[in-house]
């Protein structure tokens, strides 16, 4: 589909298409849009879209493997890659024909009006994001070329920090308080013994805390300034990505449902406007044994509109009604996967998309629920537990022993899911190398308590509680 | 507002390579991967057998990155084609290594790299970190060879090439000087005229034949090939021979390689024959030592050569031959700087102890080394206890 277009056959149906922008009441930050070929796109997916970056082996990797999978044609490249930041950064691929950078423009309009409004992002600082980036790489890259530091240096500290980087804070609305307000609010809420509040008083951990980095560069004293830098920019960071972990499908679904209307708003040439519809059905077809975010959710956002309206719209001929609009402005406002899908995952969308439950058996997958059954509820609530940073344990520092052993207590809030014992291990060899004092963690595996134990040992791993007989493992551990 | 534009330009995409760093850091990684995984990767049988240059695909485990994840056999939740009903089967657990097909989370995949190297490079890797012993200290074993043409002082005719800067330029500095100070007038430094180069400022190197001390090698393969040696016996048999003529060639300047092939008699043979064409019948050791001395007499005498001799057979020998195997196993010993026996036991060890290992427990020579192979995993390990031995007397002498 070899279209000719040039630049200025770009702007002028940008043009067209921020017309339509405005006239649906989007409301997006500026918008910039870059022009660029295979290499850069792959470059942009490896850095997240940063404009700049700091280095580390994990991107060289990243880069490799999906270079690799372009070339073997197992994965293509996205049409467009776009960040959350203000004005608004995308990528264009330039070999994309005009059709499809009608389209990427519009999808990428309505990522914009989505990080520009939803909840989840507004702790981003979308009008800094890139500076800090830039400050970050740039604070990296003088730490390597300190000679009492070096590349190995910010290395160690980075595979550390990444490992751990996903157990933070998982709502930024919800603020937590300092120590001493939680001290407070114990004090408050329960009665008190006078040895219950001498410990109390000596105790580092009040309330659960999930944000292991930042617990460690505040508590681990014999962390230099420079370790500490490195823990921050890696937590800041991933505070940064969080949100677009967590609203992947309502994002996608809010674009698709975006590029979807305004394209069928525009006076588009049959030729374009034939392309643009198998475009389309590419893009929001579902996967068979997989999860397409986009098909869940743009499935789900026409669901939504269906029951505003009390009938499906046909796109191509009914504009969307501006009361409908708001409705779905106020919702693209306020959630996220796992609510968006509790709120309006209904037994028929269940039905519609053909979800199921699988579980292993022997060495298959075998379907154990389907929607038409009364066991709906329960798919929508596995789902709804595994989107975005549900599929990340959450692990919670529970307490710190203030002697002179500074153990770490963790705890892994079991739902079900057991840790992968081997990637347990090797992560807390790195949490152990961050805090240098011994670190236990308890889980569940194999249905009863299991404790990890690492210290300077190595790692064991103790099966049963306390009373039972308990068996120890020991691994090999170099740190 | 409408957005703004930037258009591509080819040259920024020249410059946009800004992953190479962490590319170059990744395949590092990588290289410190293949290094641990090297017993698994000299056991395929593609390496063995190509020449130095030669490109190997080596799969290896990709670098992970760890974090707190599920473990993968947890419910979960999929599309299906519409149609979908209890009891379907969606998709196949693979076992660790292979990665997973199926309804596909975020589990911890395996990552796999392919990477290239040349064979070269891969015995350079599997080397690295074998502390290896310093031969060429051994002073019986050198040769004198007529090497490169060593510099020795300067002359005033010669060729161009050979022509000595330094000593020329001083040279033509010396005269200004001189003539400076005949000259009544100081002359102005501003008005320098040109003082060019002279014949007679001109030197050049002188050079005398330099003698170098060479090291040479000959790695002499010994191997039964009677009836009893299966394609996986000889299979284990060449891998070991492969690693120790890569890591004689590393060491020594000049590396030979010898195949000594045998049953009941002894012959020199090509490499292709020696792994590829089986013989029938019984087997007689002392004959391939016998064969194999022979070639040292003829063609490598042991003042001028590094010897390594190693044997592999599957242990069974006529029982009357033992005791001129092992007389002439002693003085293999003698000429060799490492002499060694491996019996190759694929499927495990059945008749260890009653066989020909049993027998040259009575070799006492400190250079000979028994070993038993079973089975791939093996070579890597028995290759490295091998080596050890070299290293023992060594260490001796320079305590």
């Amino acid at each position: 589909m070899a279209i000719h277009y040039d630049l200025k056959d770009l702007e002028r149906w940008e043009a067209l298409v921020s017309e339509q922008v405005a006239e649906f009441e989007l409301d997006c930050y500026p918008q910039e849009f870059e022009i660029c070929d295979h290499v850069q796109m792959l470059g942009m997916m490896t850095y997240h879209g940063m404009p700049a970056h700091y280095p580390h082996w994990s991107f060289g990797k990243s880069f490799e493997k999906t270079r690799t999978l372009y070339d073997y044609g197992v994965q293509g490249i996205p049409y467009e890659m776009v960040i959350n930041s203000n004005p608004c950064i995308a990528g264009l691929m330039r070999d994309n024909s005009l059709a499809l950078q009608i389209l990427t423009m519009a999808h990428v309009y309505g990522h914009n009006d989505f990080f520009k409004n939803n909840i989840t992002f507004a702790h981003t600082q979308a009008e800094h994001v890139v500076a800090r980036f830039k400050a970050h790489a740039d604070r990296i890259r003088s730490y390597v070329e300190d000679p009492s530091i070096g590349a190995s240096g910010v290395e160690r500290i980075l595979d550390a920090a990444h490992a751990l980087s996903f157990q933070c804070n998982r709502n930024q609305q919800i603020k937590r308080l300092g120590l001493q307000e939680q001290k407070e609010r114990k004090i408050k809420s329960s009665l008190l013994t006078d040895e219950d509040l001498g410990r109390l008083h000596e105790q580092l951990v009040v309330e659960p805390d999930e944000n292991i980095l930042m617990f460690i560069r505040d508590n681990n004293s014999a962390l230099l300034e420079w370790e500490k830098d490195i823990l921050t920019i890696v937590h800041e960071e991933a505070l940064y990505f969080q949100p677009q972990m967590e609203t992947k499908i309502i994002n996608e679904g809010w674009a698709c449902f975006w590029h979807r209307e305004i394209l069928n708003s525009l006076d588009l040439p049959d030729e374009i406007y034939l392309e643009f519809l198998v475009r389309h059905n590419q893009v929001v077809r579902p996967i068979p044994g997989d999860l397409n975010p986009y098909n869940i959710g743009l499935t789900l956002w026409d669901r939504i509109e269906e029951k505003e309206l009390g009938y499906a719209r046909r796109h191509a001929e009914e504009p969307i009604s501006p009361e409908v609009r708001e409705k779905l402005f106020e919702i693209r406002e306020v959630d996220r996967d796992a609510s968006f899908i509790r709120r309006f995952m209904d037994r028929e969308t269940l039905e519609k998309l053909d979800l199921f439950v699988a579980e292993p058996q022997d060495s298959d997958w075998i379907v154990t629920k389907i929607a038409r059954d009364d066991e709906w509820k329960e798919i929508r609530g596995l789902l709804a537990n595994s989107v975005g940073l549900g599929s990340i344990p959450r692990i919670f520092i529970t307490d710190m022993n203030t002697s002179s052993t500074n153990t770490l207590y963790l705890e892994h809030e079991y739902d079900g899911r057991e840790l992968e014992a081997n990637y347990a291990e090797k992560t807390l060899e790195h949490l152990y190398s961050l805090w240098r004092h011994p670190v236990s963690l308890s889980t569940n595996l194999n249905g009863s308590e299991a404790t990890y134990l690492i210290s300077e040992d190595g790692a064991a791993l103790q099966r049963g509680v306390m009373d039972d007989e308990f068996h120890i493992y020991h691994y090999g551990l170099d740190i | 507002m409408s957005a703004i534009f930037r258009p591509y330009s080819p040259s920024d995409s020249q410059q946009s390579d800004r992953s190479s760093g962490d590319r170059q850091r990744h395949r590092e990684k990588l290289r410190e991967a293949l290094k641990e995984n090297i017993a698994d990767v000299i056991s395929e049988q593609s390496i063995i057998g190509r020449g130095p240059d030669s490109i190997v695909k080596v799969p290896i485990r990709g670098i992970k990155e760890y974090r707190f994840v599920y473990g993968q056999n947890q419910p979960r939740v999929a599309q299906g084609n519409g149609d979908t009903e209890p009891g379907d089967q969606v998709g196949k657990i693979k076992k660790e290594g292979q990665g997973e097909e199926g309804p596909v989370g975020d589990q911890p995949g395996e990552d796999y790299f392919e990477t290239d190297v040349t064979l070269e490079e891969l015995v350079e890797i599997m080397f690295e970190d074998l502390e290896l012993p310093d031969l060429e200290k051994k002073p019986l074993r050198v040769l004198e060879t007529l090497g490169a043409r060593k510099r020795a002082g300067t002359k005033r005719a010669g060729v161009r090439a050979h022509l000595d800067k330094k000593k020329t330029a001083k040279n033509r500095l010396r005269r200004k000087l001189i003539r400076d100070r005949q000259q009544e007038t100081p002359i102005d430094p501003g008005e320098e005229e040109s003082f060019s180069f002279d014949k007679r400022d001109f030197r050049y190197h002188r050079r005398k034949p330099d003698i170098k001390y060479q090291s040479n090698a000959v790695v002499l393969c010994i191997m039964d090939t009677s009836g009893s040696m299966t394609v996986m016996k000889k299979y284990l048999a060449r891998s070991f021979f492969f690693l120790l003529y890569q890591f004689v060639r590393l060491k020594y300047r000049q590396t030979e390689i010898v195949f000594v092939a045998h049953d009941t008699i002894a012959k020199e043979v090509d490499e292709d024959s020696f792994f590829h064409k089986g013989e029938a019948g019984g087997t007689k050791i002392s004959s391939g030592y016998k064969k194999a001395l022979e070639i040292i007499e003829e063609r490598f005498h042991p003042t001028l050569w590094n010897i390594y001799a190693f044997h592999c057979s599957d242990g069974d020998n006529f029982s009357e031959d033992v005791p001129l195997t092992l007389k002439l196993a002693e003085e293999l010993c003698k000429k060799s700087n490492l002499f060694g026996y491996g019996e190759i036991k694929p499927g495990g060890v059945t008749s260890w102890g009653v066989s020909m290992s049993k027998n040259f427990e009575k070799l006492t020579s400190d250079n000979f080394v028994t070993l038993q192979i079973t089975s791939k995993s093996d070579i890597w390990p028995k290759f490295k206890a091998f080596l050890s031995k070299e290293r023992e007397p060594l260490e001796l002498e320079e305590g």
